[in-house]
């Protein structure tokens, strides 16, 4: 990457995160509110670009990361009093990197249309047990509990309000990008490239594949698991219809909105699919899948590159 | 621990009825998926809008058979159209383009069902309610009946495949694309005869079971992933294999189902298809690869 193009690319990264800093104090209650649900579904489509966009593998399992983040906060708010931030970011994470850690020792084994099918089974089996295991998840009706105050406990607790519920969203989430861009930037992430260019290929040079392709599931399942964390923090609830199959549609429908393989897409995608819904719904109701499900099929057909590339590109015109 | 053999026949009978109808659904899956290579996500909305057409047909004349036929046609028609509009601009792209144009079509039509026919589950009469004596069981002659049905649907499909010239056309097709254009197979129109066949298969089979369920929006879910299950144990495109797999893990959650509930024995067939991922990646019942 040349210097020039750095310099543009903090600018720009300075500037974004400014304005959605600043965004709490200026927009109303609702639309700060929404803002912050963006950027933790942003996370969750981000997470799931390291598979799609940078090792060419589509996840429709992403919903057992997200909902076992979501879980494990609620373990840890439940179970631990008093209830500790730190606790449930730990306990969110540590669920979902142990569920990401069987999904990706199988699924990997598997490519393309097998791999999409074998972690969509496995999202559906977490959604079974969550969904009859009554006693401990509370089934259908999901869990409730209170988020624990923000900062270091003993020393110095306030309570969440809005504004730094929204700061915190915003702190992990660009945390998140810095160093999932990182990553994607590395050595490593070169070669996830390369699996995603040509597999037979890196295989051949020496790499091996398939730790690889492990690693990256880990990798996506954990940021996937911390907007599950967020996103449990944000809502105090919990309830199986995160774990269920939809959700990761819909983180797809993020990424191929957005762009694949740019990270900063599957934000933007979120933002977008949020904001159709939320004009769309006006309208079509709880029917507003209708519309955007043709928006989408049109999108994979027409723009395949997503938002994000399509406006790279009529720029370089 | 005793083993109920009284449960354990009826279940195999109940096993082996379902098992018939998710091989109606799955092998038009396979079949799709064989010859386009589409991994068809839209699969289950199919199924279930069939079961709706069958429940409108069966409302105005009040002949279960018109409305099994006439639900194969037109969901058959729908499934034609709907090729020519998504999928074959996806032709030559990425194979997995397709799961997500596929997966788009399946949010469509499944909230389309929801606006146009509402939550509210609707009942297909069965057309033969006469029982027999199973054990303690009054055992509906109905369910043998589909399980009969089904097995005529595909044995037809079978042999239209093996003798009928649009079926060499198919197969010809499935061997050798760029070949079979050559020989002037319309390639194109073969692939969308083949979706349109696929559907039809899912929209019988929706019409079928809609007697033993009852007809909501929500009802394609479970059978997709079932027959995606059912696709992958079978082996991709491996229309016999397909058969043997939907007994199979038919049979195993009619079982897994006398001791724990039958959402629960779901998960027997979870573990059946991440076993046979493992230890035979290419399927339970084809032969070994070359």
């Amino acid at each position: 990457m040349t210097e020039r193009h750095s310099t543009v690319f903090w600018s720009g990264f300075a500037v974004i995160l400014a304005l959605l800093i600043a965004a709490p104090l200026v927009l109303p209650p609702f639309w700060g509110r929404f803002l912050t649900e963006i950027l933790i579904w942003g996370l969750l489509a981000m997470s799931s670009d390291i598979l799609i966009g940078y090792t060419g593998m589509i996840s429709f399992g992403h919903s057992a990361f997200f909902g076992l983040g979501i879980y494990g906060t609620a373990a840890a708010l439940l179970l631990v009093d008093p209830p500790n931030l730190f606790l449930a970011i730990l306990f969110g994470l540590v669920a979902s990197g142990l569920v990401a850690v069987v999904v990706a020792y199988f699924s990997t084994r598997l490519r393309d249309i097998y791999f999409a099918i074998t972690t969509l089974i496995f999202s559906q089996i977490f959604y079974v047990v969550i969904f009859t295991w009554t006693s401990v998840t509370g089934g259908e009706n999901g869990l409730a509990f209170t988020r624990p105050g923000l900062g270091i406990p003993g020393l110095y607790v306030v309570r969440f309000t809005a504004e730094t519920m929204h700061w915190f969203v915003l702190a992990v989430v660009a945390g998140s990008y810095l160093l999932l861009r990182r990553i994607t930037q590395s050595p490593f992430g070169t070669v996830l490239q390369s699996i995603r260019e040509n597999e037979a290929r890196t295989r051949a040079i020496g790499y091996h594949v398939e730790h690889y392709k492990i690693v990256s599931v880990m990798i996506s399942g954990l940021f996937a698991g911390l907007a599950g964390v967020l996103y449990a923090l944000q809502n105090q609830f919990a309830a199986p219809d995160f774990v269920f199959f939809l959700v990761s549609g819909e983180t797809v429908i993020f990424n191929v909105m957005g762009g694949i393989g740019t990270l900063v897409g599957p934000i933007v995608g979120a933002g977008f699919f949020l904001l159709l819904r939320e004009a769309l719904s006006r309208f079509f109701t709880e029917y507003y899948l209708i519309p955007v499900g043709i928006i989408f099929i049109a999108m994979v057909i027409f723009m395949p590159q997503g938002l994000l590339g399509f406006m790279r590109r009529w720029l370089n015109r | 621990m005793t083993i109920p053999w009284d449960l354990f026949a009826i279940q195999t009978v109940n096993g082996i009825v379902t098992g018939m109808i998710l091989a109606l659904v799955a092998s038009g899956l396979t079949l799709i998926f064989g010859i386009l290579n589409v991994v068809n996500f839209a699969h289950g909305e199919l199924f279930m809008l069939g079961a709706y057409v069958g429940v409108l047909v069966l409302a105005t004349t009040g002949s279960f058979w018109l409305a099994l036929v006439a639900a194969t046609i037109i969901v058959a028609l729908l499934g034609a159209a709907l090729q020519i509009v998504t999928l074959r601009p996806l032709v030559g792209r990425d194979p997995m383009t397709t799961i997500l144009a596929t997966f788009g079509i399946s949010l469509v039509l499944q909230n389309y069902a929801l606006w146009q026919f509402g939550p509210v589950a609707r009942k297909i009469q069965e057309p033969i309610t006469g029982h027999f004596t199973l054990f303690y069981l009054d055992y509906p002659w109905y369910r043998l009946m589909i399980a009969l049905l089904s097995a005529a649907i595909i044995g037809g499909f079978w042999l239209f495949l093996k003798y009928g010239k649009y079926g060499i056309w198919i197969r010809a097709t499935t061997q050798d694309r760029v070949m079979a254009e050559a020989m002037g197979i319309p390639v194109p129109w073969v692939h969308t005869a083949v979706f349109a066949i696929g559907a039809g298969m899912a929209a019988a089979s929706g019409v079928l079971f809609g007697p033993l369920v009852g007809v909501d929006h929500a009802m394609g879910l479970p059978w997709v992933l079932k027959a995606f299950i059912v696709v992958v144990v079978g082996g991709m495109g491996n229309l016999g294999g397909s058969i043997a797999a939907a007994i199979f893990i038919s049979l195993l959650e009619a079982y897994a189902s006398i001791w724990v509930s039958p959402s629960q024995a779901v998960i027997v067939s979870f573990v059946v298809l991440i076993l046979t991922l493992l230890f035979r990646p290419t399927g339970l019942f084809v032969p070994t690869p070359k």
